[in-house]
């Protein structure tokens, strides 16, 4: 492989024929083997680690999420079928019954493989469209194809509801990459997290297949609300009247979009990313405590309405906001990069989820928004630290 | 007609468009596209009033005097924008009634004061009237294309008419509810100054700062 390489790799050089493709070939040699160009000018540090293994940490920490979304997908629409009595149809059910697994809820890998069958065309047509942006652009602009889309594609995938239609999902990918991150100038220089944009187009352009309660379970025709809608609607009775228990919520074990069910999951890829220092402790701690301290306020208010009394770790463990805290709030492109700022802006994304959840009825799920929002002041938030910091240093000399 | 007068109508159309060049009147366009007939509606307006006070504020341009000029023009303005909207109340009472309060805020857009004070002040009535029919036209081209884009891909329809059968109603097409919201309409002229920019680069602005390559650096450092 190596030899094939570089055997290949004169055409693809500035005077080659197939200069104008040196983006790919660069991909390609890159993601198989560490680059043998080091740093050459000034800030030097020795590291082993660049921007691919940085990627790729975030990748192994999501594993135990993408585990988690095969398994619980699967156990969800089997419970449902069992549950319902509706007859399978399609090609998933033909190929499940041809294997012989058929849709037993209680048999795990029968749940894994029904719901790696609804995981893999979502994730792979997010891939394959948002590749295809990436190298176009890459071609053009003769920058380098690196792998922040490979997180950024696993993390759209994941936040995404079983049954979205795949043409969606490739429209929402294309609007994530090239409006969010293309346009202002690739991975590095954008100022959102992409995988968030996509999701908040198709959230808006879309809002009957990203949310409402026929989504979450996929099975047709079969509709059940996520314990946030449940929430939303009826507070802790209605959630409780539904048999869902704060130790279901915790595992995992409840409807919702892929990877964003199991808190347990994303707490473990929280441990593996802060233990290699991917992402920002402070960032996730701030998000909770924020989150902390702005239920803790509500829960004194006098109830409008059944979200205010809702306690905090019922907040942590439904919907997406493990999820959101850990792998979507710590981007390290699009959070905030001083440490005082990363404090604040987590602070203000745990803050702004649960003032959407609690007030306002259109939104039951709040940390999408929260995240882009924060997104955006990351920029202020850190000039504002840096001028502190001046001003502090000054005075330290005056 | 004379080049230069020919320059004056054209040149806004594409070269120094209002919208996209310029950006101003980014307003009444995120909020009159929603719909084909409102974006035609407003175009003409807008297109009407623009002329109309750049001839005549051209015509007294001589008579105005320095201090107050804004307020001259303002007056001039505000009448003729009570005019289109009487006008409309009286021949196409719903359109003016979904324009609501936007054809009453053609009186603050950028572009008909823009235009007053840069330049119907400085030079004749015909020239004057020719810059306020282009400044129109280029804004029409825009809103006529947000407007299309925005109805087809959000409801379906174009003018009224079904293009695309929604899927509620027994079609195959599924409405983008984005496009019915305001910052779609901030997407797609974003996208449009993309297009026209990478067409006719001399419209990119340069760079406000450069990122100092890192060799540089070092010999700073030293």
């Amino acid at each position: 492989m190596r030899r094939l390489l570089d055997k290949i790799k004169p055409h693809f050089d500035k005077e080659g024929r197939l200069a104008n493709y040196h983006a790919l070939y660069e991909m390609v040699d890159t993601f198989l083997y560490t680059p043998a160009d080091t740093t050459r000018s000034a800030p030097h540090v020795r590291d082993a680690i660049d921007l691919k293994r940085l990627m790729g940490y975030v990748v192994v920490a999501l594993i135990p999420c993408i585990l988690w979304s095969w398994y619980n997908t699967g156990y969800q629409a089997n419970l449902a079928l069992q549950a319902s009595g509706i007859t399978p149809q399609g090609w998933r059910s033909d190929l499940l019954l041809w294997l012989g697994f058929g849709f037993d809820p209680d048999n795990i890998p029968a749940c894994s493989l029904h719901g790696l069958l609804y995981f893999l065309p979502i994730y792979l047509t997010t891939l394959a469209v948002g590749g295809c942006w990436e190298v176009l652009f890459a071609l053009v602009r003769k920058h380098e194809v690196n792998e922040g889309f490979l997180v950024t594609s696993m993390l759209f995938a994941l936040t995404l509801p079983p049954d979205m239609p795949l043409w969606m999902v490739a429209l929402g990918i294309s609007f994530g990459v090239v409006i969010g991150k293309e346009i202002f100038g690739g991975t590095g220089k954008n100022f959102l997290n992409p995988a968030l944009v996509g999701r908040a187009f198709l959230y808006f352009a879309y809002p009957v297949e990203i949310s409402g309660d026929s989504v979450w379970v996929a099975v047709d025709g079969y509709s059940r609300a996520t314990p946030l809608g449940l929430g939303a609607l009826g507070g802790l009775d209605a959630i409780g009247a539904d048999d869902y228990t704060w130790w279901h919520a915790f595992i995992g074990l409840i409807p919702g979009s892929l990877g964003e069910t199991s808190t347990l999951a994303c707490l473990l890829g929280a441990v593996f990313l802060i233990y290699t220092k991917v992402a920002s402790w402070r960032i996730i701690l701030g998000v909770f405590l924020g989150m902390l301290l702005t239920v803790q306020l509500f829960n004194m208010l006098p109830d409008s309405n059944p979200m205010m009394a809702m306690p905090w770790h019922w907040h942590l463990v439904l919907g997406g906001f493990a999820f959101g805290m850990v792998f979507m709030a710590t981007d390290p492109v699009s959070a905030a990069m001083t440490n005082a700022g990363r404090w604040v802006f987590g602070l203000l994304i745990g803050f702004m989820t649960v003032l959407i959840r609690v007030m306002n009825p259109a939104f039951p799920e709040g940390i999408m928004l929260a995240i882009l929002f924060a997104n955006i002041f990351a920029p202020l938030i850190d000039y504002v630290v840096i001028q502190l910091n001046i001003r502090r240093r000054l005075q330290r000399h005056d | 007609m004379k080049r230069v007068n020919s320059k004056i109508l054209l040149a806004p159309i594409v070269d120094n468009n209002p919208i996209i060049l310029q950006v101003l009147g980014i307003c009444s366009a995120l909020a009159v596209t929603t719909k084909l007939s409102t974006a035609l509606t407003m175009c003409i307006a807008l297109t009407l009033v623009l002329a109309c006070s750049n001839t005549l504020i051209s015509l007294i341009r001589h008579h105005i005097p320095t201090h107050i000029r804004i307020i001259v023009q303002m007056t001039i303005i505000s009448s003729l924008v009570i005019v289109v909207d009487q006008l409309l109340r009286a021949f196409a009472y719903e359109i003016s009634r979904e324009l609501s309060v936007f054809v009453g805020l053609i009186i603050t857009n950028c572009i008909v004061m823009g235009r007053a004070e840069a330049f119907a002040m400085k030079n004749p009535p015909w020239p004057s009237f020719l810059d306020g029919l282009g400044n129109g036209a280029g804004f029409s081209v825009i809103l006529i294309i947000v407007g299309t884009i925005r109805e087809l891909l959000g409801s379906g329809t174009l003018l009224g008419h079904v293009i695309l059968p929604l899927t509620r109603n027994g079609g195959w097409y599924e409405p983008n509810g984005l496009m019915l919201l305001p910052p779609s309409a901030f997407f797609l002229i974003g996208l449009i100054i993309w297009v026209v920019r990478s067409w006719k680069p001399a419209q990119v602005e340069a760079p406000e700062f450069r990122i100092q390559p890192a060799h540089n650096l070092t010999e700073v450092g030293r």
